[in-house]
């Protein structure tokens, strides 16, 4: 028997496998294709203070072996996911984790106090590292000083457990990770998507709208990697991998570096079912390699 | 209305090449379909490779339910349709379907169909669906050059079918704007449906709008997941943003900001 169950924060998953925020709605999108209560959790969209529009069309270019979005936190706001969108999906079995958006400290403090009041949500993700909305977002991320202010002030509105996730986009990881943990978070997500653009010749302009967007895809997953194992040297808080996932080996590459549970995103958009199989595949190489519990390869890299 | 969705492997019964640029494929099912209805289309894994990360978006051509079979047609545009234009019978394709909305349902009377160059592809399934509920609608194609007429016997079956080239080889000679349908003082049609290139759609909604008439087309946004969660394909509608993989593709133009405001 193996026990795929793992502990973050005080927070028990029963595997370490959740979906990745951006890439797969409010879970109700999946329910066709998938029994959601078999997920570690899932990290519905960002909510933020107010609606937001989102960028214009286009949005998306394919990438190699990736894809670029510059959505923006397309949302309708705190009081819309608090009224309409919890009822439908809080009896889901499984940890639902809010991701918090915001331009402004009071608006992460805002939406924060509000998804404190929801009895279903164990826990929010602090998005300081959005690189698809000007104003905020990811200068949260970016520069430490801020990343501690920011995730202190959520801190002392917000009782349960608190994730931030960062950006990739900075220079030194560390100093981000450090930030946050100074700041009071409880757990650190990476990454984040990396800015990129991409360019149509034939006409030559921007493929997107906003002329820059985030990458994300097996095209990160190097990036992704090397960065949750320098965070994992660095704090000791728990971390939620995420970057380029698309199968069972990949998410043993995020564990042996480090993080305790994997985040799948852009993997959804091709097999929404992919999650599923990640769990039965971290299974089946506990059993071949003689791993009882998943916390086992935790951070069990060996660089010697 | 829900259509439950699913995700199938497929086995390729055949692959038709049409000409230069366009193929068929048909595609069987191991066990029954759901149901489907004109206008909603399937999301196409291609064999991997870099180039073609995501799946590819295909209107649901015809389906026939006795056989399970869903075909589909398609042009070549860039590594995704030329890799899909050489698989070969018996190969199996990873396909999510029905996705999207459809063409909204009898209106009794007169319609007139419109495509242009690959949009016809959705036509044929709806023109079949009107048959069914007793509308003969007129339905006028649009091509580049003869080589590309294609099908016109299977439309012809339904309504009946009025062709124009780019070039005058074959029918009018024009775009389908310039073929005498739209020439009339007054256009006695209730409703017209249209896809094609984004360009024809539009001077097709506008000549619609002039004679009053009520007109739905189906976009081609550029989409990543195809189910509604990514938020990438949406377009600005009189409610806000929409996303074209679930509120659409087919949208009727007088919700969509083509006319300014
Ligand atoms: C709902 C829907 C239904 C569709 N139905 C059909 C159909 O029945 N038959 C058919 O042949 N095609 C259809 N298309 C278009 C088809 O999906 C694209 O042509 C295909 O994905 C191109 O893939 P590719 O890998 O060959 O080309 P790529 O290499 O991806 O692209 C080639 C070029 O076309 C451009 N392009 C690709 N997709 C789009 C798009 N959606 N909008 C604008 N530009 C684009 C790219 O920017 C690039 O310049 C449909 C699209 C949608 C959204
Ligand atoms: C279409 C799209 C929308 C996203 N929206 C959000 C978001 O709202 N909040 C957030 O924190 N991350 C968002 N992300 C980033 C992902 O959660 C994830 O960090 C990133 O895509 C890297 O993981 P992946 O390579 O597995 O997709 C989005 C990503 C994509 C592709
Ligand atoms: S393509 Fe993802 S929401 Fe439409």
């Amino acid at each position: 028997m193996t026990d795929l169950s793992i502990d973050i924060a005080g927070l028990r998953f029963k595997n370490p496998v959740t979906t990745a925020s951006g890439t797969f709605g409010y879970g109700e999108e999946f329910l066709d294709f998938m029994d959601v209560g078999q997920l570690g959790g899932i990290f519905v969209k960002a909510v933020t203070g107010k609606n937001r529009d989102g960028n214009p069309y286009p949005r998306m270019a394919e990438t190699p072996s990736g894809m670029l979005n510059s959505v923006g936190l397309q949302n309708k706001g705190v009081t819309h996911f608090c009224r309409e969108i919890y009822p439908r999906i809080k009896n889901f079995r499984t940890h639902l984790i809010v991701n918090v958006s915001g331009s402004t400290v009071e608006e992460y403090v805002e939406v924060a106090a509000r998804i404190n009041e929801l009895e279903a949500i164990p826990a929010i993700e602090l998005n300081i590292s959005c690189p698809n909305v000007k104003l905020g977002g990811m200068a949260f991320g970016t520069v430490p000083a801020m990343a501690t202010e920011v995730t202190a002030a959520v801190r002392k509105v917000y009782g349960k457990v608190l994730m931030v996730k960062l950006s990739p986009n900075v220079t030194s990881i560390t100093d981000l990770a450090k930030a946050v943990v100074d700041g009071g978070a409880d757990a650190i997500t990476l990454i984040n998507t990396l800015l990129g653009m991409a360019i149509d010749v034939n006409r030559r302009r921007p493929v997107l709208s906003t002329i820059t967007g985030g990458l994300s895809g097996p095209a990160i997953k190097p990036v992704a990697l090397r960065m949750v194992w320098q965070v994992h040297k660095a704090v000791h808080v728990p971390l939620i991998g995420l970057g380029g996932i698309m199968n069972a080996t990949d998410t043993i590459e995020f564990l042996l570096a480090g993080a305790s549970a994997v985040q799948v995103g852009t993997a959804n958009f091709i097999d929404p079912t992919v999650s599923l199989k990640i769990i039965s595949g971290i299974d089946d190489y506990m059993q071949k390699n003689n791993f009882k519990s998943v916390s086992e390869l935790v951070g069990a890299l060996n660089t010697d | 209305m829900h259509f439950q969705k699913v995700i199938r492997d497929l086995t390729v019964l055949s692959n038709i090449r049409l000409n230069d640029r366009h193929f068929v494929l048909d595609l069987m099912a191991p066990d029954p379909l759901p149901t489907m209805l004109p206008g909603q289309f399937a999301q196409i894994l291609v064999e991997h490779s870099p180039h073609t990360f995501l799946r590819r978006p295909f209107s649901i051509h015809n389906v026939d339910y006795h056989q399970n079979t869903i075909r589909f047609l398609i042009q070549i545009k860039g590594d995704g349709t030329r890799n899909l234009s050489t698989i070969k019978e018996r190969e199996i394709l990873n396909v999510i379907f029905p996705l999207g909305n459809s063409f909204s349902l009898p209106v009794t009377g007169k319609v007139l169909l419109v495509g242009g160059g690959c949009g016809v592809a959705p036509l044929l399934f709806l023109a079949r669906f009107l048959n069914q509920n007793h509308i003969h609608p007129d339905i006028l194609v649009g091509f580049r050059t003869k080589k590309e007429v294609s099908e016109i016997e299977s439309y012809a079956k339904y309504g009946n079918v009025q062709v124009i080239t780019d070039d005058g080889t074959e029918g009018e000679k024009g775009l389908v704007t310039d073929h005498p349908v739209f020439q009339k003082e007054r256009l006695d049609y209730r409703k017209i449906y249209c896809c094609g290139p984004e360009a024809m759609m539009k001077a097709v909604a506008g000549l619609a709008r002039f004679h009053g008439i009520d007109c739905e087309v189906s976009l081609e946004n550029t989409m990543a997941c195809g189910f509604g969660v990514c938020l990438c394909c949406i377009t600005p509608t009189d409610k806000g943003n929409e996303r074209v993989c679930v509120e659409g593709p087919v949208f009727n133009t007088n919700r969509l900001n083509w006319f300014g405001s």
